[in-house]
Parts: structure tokens; sequence; C-alpha cells
């Protein structure tokens, strides 16, 4: 094989070298610029095209668990600083990819060239001292941009006004407690709408009663683990009212894709209707679902859940004082209907096979009654 | 009568092929076990992803229960990393860095050897698992509880059997075989290169090995640590994870990433290797800034040491921890895509030939970027509240380890191929089995970032409709068709061409480093005499005496 005496070159002005195969210094600036502009002007599109996408902003005809649709200060902090990054991180991927393409379509091996080594260059100076503090340089600035974010979430106070709620996790299913308002509730969290000039943002303190856990509404917020014996802390302050959905994030056993979230923001208004009738014990059972209140004791479902007003103080489940309240059972997994209801208290694995409340050994008849009880527990 | 040479042919029985490979402890063979044994967990972690992305294809599907789903993701994750990333790459570490250095073997062969049977019997009680009885509590043996084993979830009190058990004890036994391996790699490396063979004339690969072997050394610690400390609790009264008693569940994930995050590093570093040795030869040019690419390693090694709570950012730490974890994870990725700019640069100006081979690289490199960037956004602590634990992670990190490791891994299967049988595999056959594996490959992992930007969360057996997940699911569940297809092709390669493949003859690529001197396969002592060397690449010294290495490097 004949050799061509190749250029061997370790430092110095050895870059320009590199172009010598590529057709001369010209075609590689001209190559260069074209890519920059590519660059620009594709990450420009990048960005129009992901928020057409992603950050329209109802957000729900796309998804309603979109990261890019947020609805609260979190969020958007969150949204703003992954734009920004996305922009550089854009525009570095067009470059790259854009040599590597050149680079294996221009310099693939040609079946009439004869059969020599190109020149070998073994390296330069400059280029790689130009590729390493150009990345360093963005380091720094993603670095601080996100210092920054990080603070203002994490660091941030709460104002007066702000509520407070502590959420419990369990396997598998979400306890909500208002210390303000000296009520528990479960599975749905109601916060009130939070208006920006005059935020009320709800403070949510995070204990988990057995594993590890996460809160993730991802519209309101970052997620946050509940992790037992390790209290954690997250906020949120939504500014439009509706119904926000999460789920847990965190593995913590066979249903842990069910358990989910849903967080109803209201008008300060109806926040102030519901916490009010959360508040109120369970009315005393009336003559026609007695049974079905006794069957409620007898059969030890007590053992696990409240009812306030009854002697039922059970704390392994959810609390069943306003039951008719939410919408759905089964930590928003099903719907809550009558039928639901029934299957759910016959076998909850009809619905959530290994969640943690056993099937109930019931007649048929038992079992219309003690729901029939459960229905009036508005 | 003239005489004649006739060649000697030993035949052995059976079972003295059997006795040979069960007790080797030549370097060589041992690779190869390695190699066959990581490819058959291989097709088993195959088959589960086959399994959980057809539960997966819909929402609220009920193909898998629950109990089966969370197995197969947790022996997915612990298989592929444990007992098919760890022994494929150290096995064609063993078989190729004495070759490269001009050793016989490696420095300690039969800690080699030991190294591989922990590692083999680790794999095989992992699996051992699935014919345990259930416990008292019926609940079944095989770990479900994900491939980090959060504490509390591994405790008596969640998880009543011996799942826990069988996980920890695989892992204990697989640990100490890659400690074995890594003493063997640095101890290898640092004293028996052949003569000439400076650290700085090393082939890319033996570095990457030594610092592989160091890294290895020292991340394998604190999970083995861990992991005594979760048996202590589970069975001597401890209270290391048991938060009733004082004890810590963010301990546990301390320990485990700061295994676990240095580990993705011992995974991606061979792969390195092999990137560095394909891309130059199939370019025709030497490898551009050689020792920029040794201090990146280098360097990447220390920093990977430092990063491990951006698995964290969850968790609850406070703000200026969750700072010092952005900043050492955005510093490890300058060194990374140093080497990119590296590999681009020596791409650059040469003649690519298209091999098999140098098409994985190639893959290799476009898919390696897309990992990285998608890593920068994981870094950032505030969009990775949103981005942890969802499916973007997921996504990120299969395309980083499928797009990365694997599409190297098969480009080296490729390239050595014929050094380590002789036989070159059908050039054919590789071309299909690239672009069918691609195709599957980015209808799976392209598709699987959106959902996690939509609010999907991993490790789900089922999920909501609604959420505009479905469409994605659904396209990534095809994409395995198309995997599957490929790996099919590809052991369909490997077979036919064992049997009857092109003879390859010393050196098909026509490469320049020592491996190539030698015979394919190589004999038992790999040289007949020591090399010596003047230059990182020997042998294009000697097809170029008029113009070597030497006189520039």
């Amino acid at each position: 094989m004949r050799v061509r005496p190749s250029m061997h070159s370790t430092s110095g002005s050895n870059w320009m070298l590199l172009c010598s195969s590529a057709g001369g210094r010209k075609a590689f600036c001209k190559t260069f610029s074209r890519l920059v502009w590519r660059a620009a002007f594709s990450s420009l599109l990048f960005l129009a095209g992901s928020h057409a996408i992603f950050a329209r902003s109802d957000g729900a005809p796309l998804s309603p668990t979109n990261i890019f649709a947020p609805v609260s200060t979190p969020a958007h902090s969150i949204y703003r600083l992954s734009l920004f990054e996305l922009e550089i991180l854009a525009a570095i991927f067009v470059v790259v990819f854009s040599l590597l393409a050149f680079a294996v379509v221009k310099f693939r091996e040609r079946k009439q060239q004869d059969e020599t080594e190109p020149p070998q260059i073994y390296g330069s100076n400059q280029m790689e001292l130009a590729w390493t503090v150009l990345p360093v340089l963005i380091v720094v600035v993603l670095f601080l941009s996100t210092a920054q974010v990080i603070h203002r979430v994490q660091d941030a106070r709460a104002p007066d006004g702000a509520i407070d709620v502590t959420v419990v996790a369990h396997q598998f299913w979400w306890e909500y407690r208002y210390p303000q308002f000296g009520l528990v509730a479960a599975n749905e969290l109601h916060v009130p709408v939070s208006d920006p000039s005059h935020p009320t943002p709800a403070y949510i303190h995070l204990l988990s009663a057995d594993v590890d856990h996460s809160f993730w509404v991802p519209r309101l917020a970052g997620k946050t683990d509940l992790i037992p014996n390790h209290p954690n802390n997250t906020w949120i302050d939504p500014h439009e009212t509706g119904l926000f959905l999460g789920q847990c994030a965190q593995f913590c056993g066979t249903q842990h894709a069910k358990m989910l979230l849903r967080v109803y923001v209201q008008s300060r208004g109806d926040f102030d209707r519901w916490v009010h009738d959360q508040q109120q014990d369970a009315a005393p059972a009336s003559p026609d679902v007695a049974a079905g209140s006794a069957l409620f004791i007898s059969k030890a479902c007590f053992a696990c859940h409240t009812i306030r007003g009854t002697i039922a103080a059970g704390k392994v489940g959810p609390d069943l004082t306003h039951l008719m309240s939410r919408d759905t059972i089964g930590s928003g997994s099903v719907p809550n209907t009558p039928e639901n209801l029934q299957k759910w208290v016959r076998d909850p694995a009809t619905f959530k096979p290994g969640t943690l409340m056993p099937a109930q050994d019931l007649t048929d008849q038992e079992l219309g009654q003690i729901v029939a009880y459960l229905m009036t527990l508005h | 009568m003239a005489s004649e040479a006739v060649p000697l042919t030993i035949r052995k029985s059976p079972l003295a092929v059997v006795y040979e490979w069960l007790g080797t402890a030549d370097h060589k063979k041992i690779g190869l076990l390695y190699i066959v044994y990581a490819l058959l967990f291989l097709v088993v972690m195959g088959i589960e992803a086959v399994l959980m992305r057809i539960q997966l294809a819909h929402a609220n599907s009920t193909f898998l229960s629950p109990q089966v789903f969370n197995r197969l993701f947790t022996l997915h994750g612990t298989t592929g990393v444990f007992f098919v990333a760890m022994p494929i790459l150290v096995g064609f570490g063993n078989y190729l860095v004495p070759l490269m250095i001009g050793a016989r073997d490696m420095a300690y062969p039969r800690l080699n050897a030991f190294g591989f049977w922990m590692t083999a019997f680790g794999g095989l009680l992992l699996y051992g698992s699935f014919f345990a009885g259930n416990s008292i509590a019926q609940a079944g043996a095989a770990p479900d509880f994900g491939w980090f084993a959060y504490a509390p979830l591994t405790s008596t009190a969640f998880s009543p059997g011996h799942s826990t058990d069988y996980w920890n004890l695989a892992i204990l036994l697989g640990g100490v075989g890659s400690i074995a391996g890594g003493i063997n790699f640095v101890a290898t490396v640092l004293t028996m290169r052949c003569p000439g063979m400076t650290l700085s004339k090393m082939p890319l690969l033996a570095w990457m090995n030594m610092v592989l072997g160091g890294l290895i050394l020292v991340t394998i610690s604190p999970l083995t640590a861990a992991q005594l400390m979760l048996m202590a609790d589970r069975y001597v009264g401890a209270h290391f994870f048991d938060v009733q008693a004082g004890g810590s569940v963010v301990m546990w994930m301390h320990f485990f990433w700061i295994f676990g995050h240095p580990e993705v590093y011992v995974l991606i570093i061979p792969c390195f290797a092999f990137i560095s040795e394909i891309v130059p030869v199939f370019s025709r040019k030497a490898i551009f800034g050689y020792p920029a690419m040794v201090a990146a390693t280098v360097c990447i090694g220390f920093v990977s040491l430092g990063v491990w709570a951006h698995h964290m950012f969850a968790v609850g730490m406070p703000s200026y921890g969750n700072a010092f974890f952005v900043l050492t994870t955005m510093v490890v990725a300058v060194p990374t895509g140093i080497k990119i700019f590296n590999w681009l640069a020596t791409l650059w100006g040469g003649r690519i030939r298209f091999a098999t081979p140098m098409m994985f690289a190639v893959g290799f490199l476009f898919q390696f970027l897309v990992g990285g960037l998608t890593g920068i956004m994981l870094a950032t602590a505030p969009f990775d509240w949103q981005l942890t634990n969802s499916y973007f992670v997921v996504a990120h990190f299969h395309y980083v380890i499928v797009g990365g490791i694997m599409f190297s891994i098969f480009g080296a299967f490729y390239y050595w191929f014929p050094k380590m049988t002789g036989r070159m595999l059908s050039e054919t056959l590789g071309k299909w089995h690239f672009w069918i594996f691609l195709i599957g490959f980015h209808l799976t992992f392209d598709s699987l970032h959106i959902p996690g930007l939509l609010g999907m969360p991993r490790r789900i057996y089922t999920y909501e409709a609604g959420r505009g997940w479905e469409i994605w699911n659904m396209i990534a569940s095809i994409g395995v068709i198309f995997q599957g297809a490929a790996v099919l092709i590809f052991v369909y390669n490997v077979v036919k061409s064992y049997i009857a493949g092109k003879p390859a003859g010393n050196d098909p690529w026509d490469a320049w480093t020592l491996e190539w001197a030698t015979t394919s396969p190589p004999p038992e002592y790999n040289f007949a005499v020591v090399p010596e060397v003047r230059s990182r690449r020997p042998l294009w010294d000697i097809k170029h005496p008029e113009d070597p290495d030497w006189k520039y490097e």
C-alpha cells in the first residue's frame, strides 16, 4: 500500500490542517457559519413548536398533567428555567449533530480513491481548549440560573393568609389534615385559588405513615417525596380554579400505580363552604340506615376507618365522615358511584389488587346495608 | 520417502472440553464465559421488557397483575445492570486488555476465574428466587421493589417474604465478582505492559479499563456495606433503616446512589473504550487528542464520585445541598462532552469505512449526545423536580444504556468477533441488524420522553386514560418488536458465522493495536515473542515504516 507522506501535527496552529482535507479553510468556515445560522433558526423553530405543542395556557386538551402548562408559581418558575435551558441545549444539539452528519457524509471513503491513508492529525491545543472553555461557560450560566430557581422555590416563606396542609401518605392513599381548621380529609385535596396580587398559597407539610411516596401534581409544582421520619415541605399557589391531577411518583408497593392525586382549586367562597362542611361530624344515622351503621361497628370497619360523630376512630384507612363529598373512591381510581362502592366494599381487589384493605366477608344483604349507610355520609 | 509435516490434531473428549472451560483461568476463555453468560441474561431481560411493554401498550390493561409487573421491572433493572452490562463489559475487557498490552494473561488469572463464577452464581441466585416457595405471608420470593430497593420497602415489615434476601445476596455475590475483576484490571495495566509501552503509549482501551477497575473498587463497597446493614436490620435486630428506632431511610438512598451513580460510569467507560478503538480504525486516522481523552476519562472517574445526590433532588435536601449536586453533575458533563468532540475530530478529515462496527459507533455518537443533553436537563434540579421518577428518566437512561452502551457492545462484537473466533460476522446480516435495531430503538425510546413530560411516573403497572399517554406508549411498545427482531438476526448471525463465516485472518480491519498482531483466535499464550513497541499504534509503525507514529507523537 503506497503511503502519501501524511501530515503529522500535534500542537500549534494545526486546526487549520483539519480543514485541509475538507477542501480548504473557506469550506470549513462556510459550513460553520451555516451551522450557526441553522442552529439559531432551529432552536427558534424548536421553541415555537414546543410552545405550540406543549405550552397552551389551558394545557387540558393535550394532557391534564402536562409539565409545560403551569398554573402555579413553582411550576411556572420551573417552566421558565426549562425553556431557557432547552434553548441552549437545542443549539448545542443542532451544532454537534450537524457536524456529525456532515462528517459522516463528507468524509466517506470513495471507491475511486487510491489506497493511501489520510493525514494523521494527533490533536490541536487551540481547538481542545476552545471546546473545554465553552462548555465550562455554559455550565456556569446554567448553574447560576438553576441555583436561583432552587432558592426561590425551596426557600420561599409563607405569607400571612397561607393555608397550612399536612399531607400524610399511606400505602395507597392520601390523608389531608388542615390544622388551621381542625379537619381531616382523604384523597381529594381542596385549596383556595390564589390571586397573584394577594397570594394565598397552600403550604404543604409532607409526612409518611409507612414507606416512601412522592407528591406530584405537574401543573402545580415539581414533585417532593414523603419519607418516613423525614418531614418535607412544598407549596402551591394555583392561579386558576379547577381540578388538577397527579399521582404518587415514588414506587411504594403493589398499588403505587393507583395512588392518584386530585387537587380541587376553588374560589375562596367555595373553599370556605367546603371547609365548613368537612368540619361537621357525621349526622346521626337515620333509622333506615341504622342496620348499616351497626354493621360498620360489628364488622370491624371502625378498626381502620374514622367517622366523626360515631365511635369509629380507626386511623389505618381514609376518614369516611364525608365520603359522599368525594368524586372518587380508592384514591382516585374509580368514580364514587353506588355500584363501585358496593364492589369496593365487597372486595377492593376488584379495582386495586394488592391494596391493604382486605375483602370483607359480607352477605349480599349486609353489603347492601353498609353501602346504604355509607351513602348517607355527605 | 520424503517426510511430510503432518499437523498433529488433538481430539478432546466432550467431557474434557467442559472441564477445560469450567476450570479455566485463561483470560480469553473467561472473557468469553462472561460474554455468553451476559448474552443469555440479555435475552431474559428482553423477554421481561416485552411483557412489560405489552402491559403498558394500553391504558388500564389487565394483561399482567401488579405483583407480576413489579417483579418484572425489578428483575429487568437488576439483571440489566449486574448480570448483563457488567459481565459483558468485564468480559470484553478481560479478553482484550492482555492482548492489547502485549501480555500473556491478566495479573491474577485464578482471581479472574473466581470473579466470573461469583458473578455467575449471583445471577442464578437472583433467578432462583422465582422457584423459591412463598413465605408464610404468601409473599412471592422474587424481588418486586425496584432495582434500587429503597428502604423501608425492603424491611421485614413491608417485604415479609425473602424477596429482599434474594436480591441482597445475589448482588453481594455479583459485587464480589466485580471487585475481583477491578483488582485484576488495575494490576494488569499497571504491571504487565510489554517493553516500550509506557502508560502514555497504551491503547485507550487499556487506560479506560484501568480507570474502570479503580472505579469498581471504590463504588461497590458502599453498596456492599448498605446490603450488610440491610441484612443486619432484617435478621439481627439492627435499626439502620428502621425509622421507628431512629434509623434513616435517606441513608439507604445515599449509600445506594454513592454506588449507583459511579456504577453508570462503570458501565459507560468500557463503551468509551470500544468507540475509541473503532472510530480511529474506520476513519483511518489516529485518535484526536489522546492526552485529553485520558485526562477526561480520569477526570470523569473522580468527578463521578461526587454527583450521586442528583438522584435525590426530590427527597428534600436543603437548597444549598441541591445546588452543590447541580454543579458537580454539570461539571462532569464537560469532560464527557470533550470526548464526543474528540471522536468527532477523529472522524473529521478521515476516510470513513462504514462496516458494521462503524455504523454502530456512529449510532452511539448520536445517541450518547442526546442522552447527555437530556442528562443536563435532569441535572437542573428544579427541572428534575418535574422529570425525576417519570418516564423522561426512563427514556434518558435507556437512551444511554441501549443507545449508547448496547450499540457500542454490538459494534465491539462485530469488530472483535473475527479475532475471537477466526471468522467474520456477515456484513449483510450486520447491516440488517443495525438498521432494524436503530428503528426499533428510536420508536421506543424517543416516544417515551413524551409521557414523562406529560406527567407519567415510572414503575406503574398501568395508567389512567385521558392523560395523553396512550399513543406514545403504544408506539414505544411497537418499537420493541423491531428490537427483538434485530437481536434475533444478531444471534443468528453469531451462530451462522461461528460455524461457517468467512475466515478472518490476523488483521481483517487493517487495524493498529497489538491484538491484531497475533492469530485469530490467539493461541493460549497470546504472543509467541513478547512484542516491543515504540508508539501508540505499533502495527501502524510496521505497516508504514517510512512514516511511523513514534516520530510524531
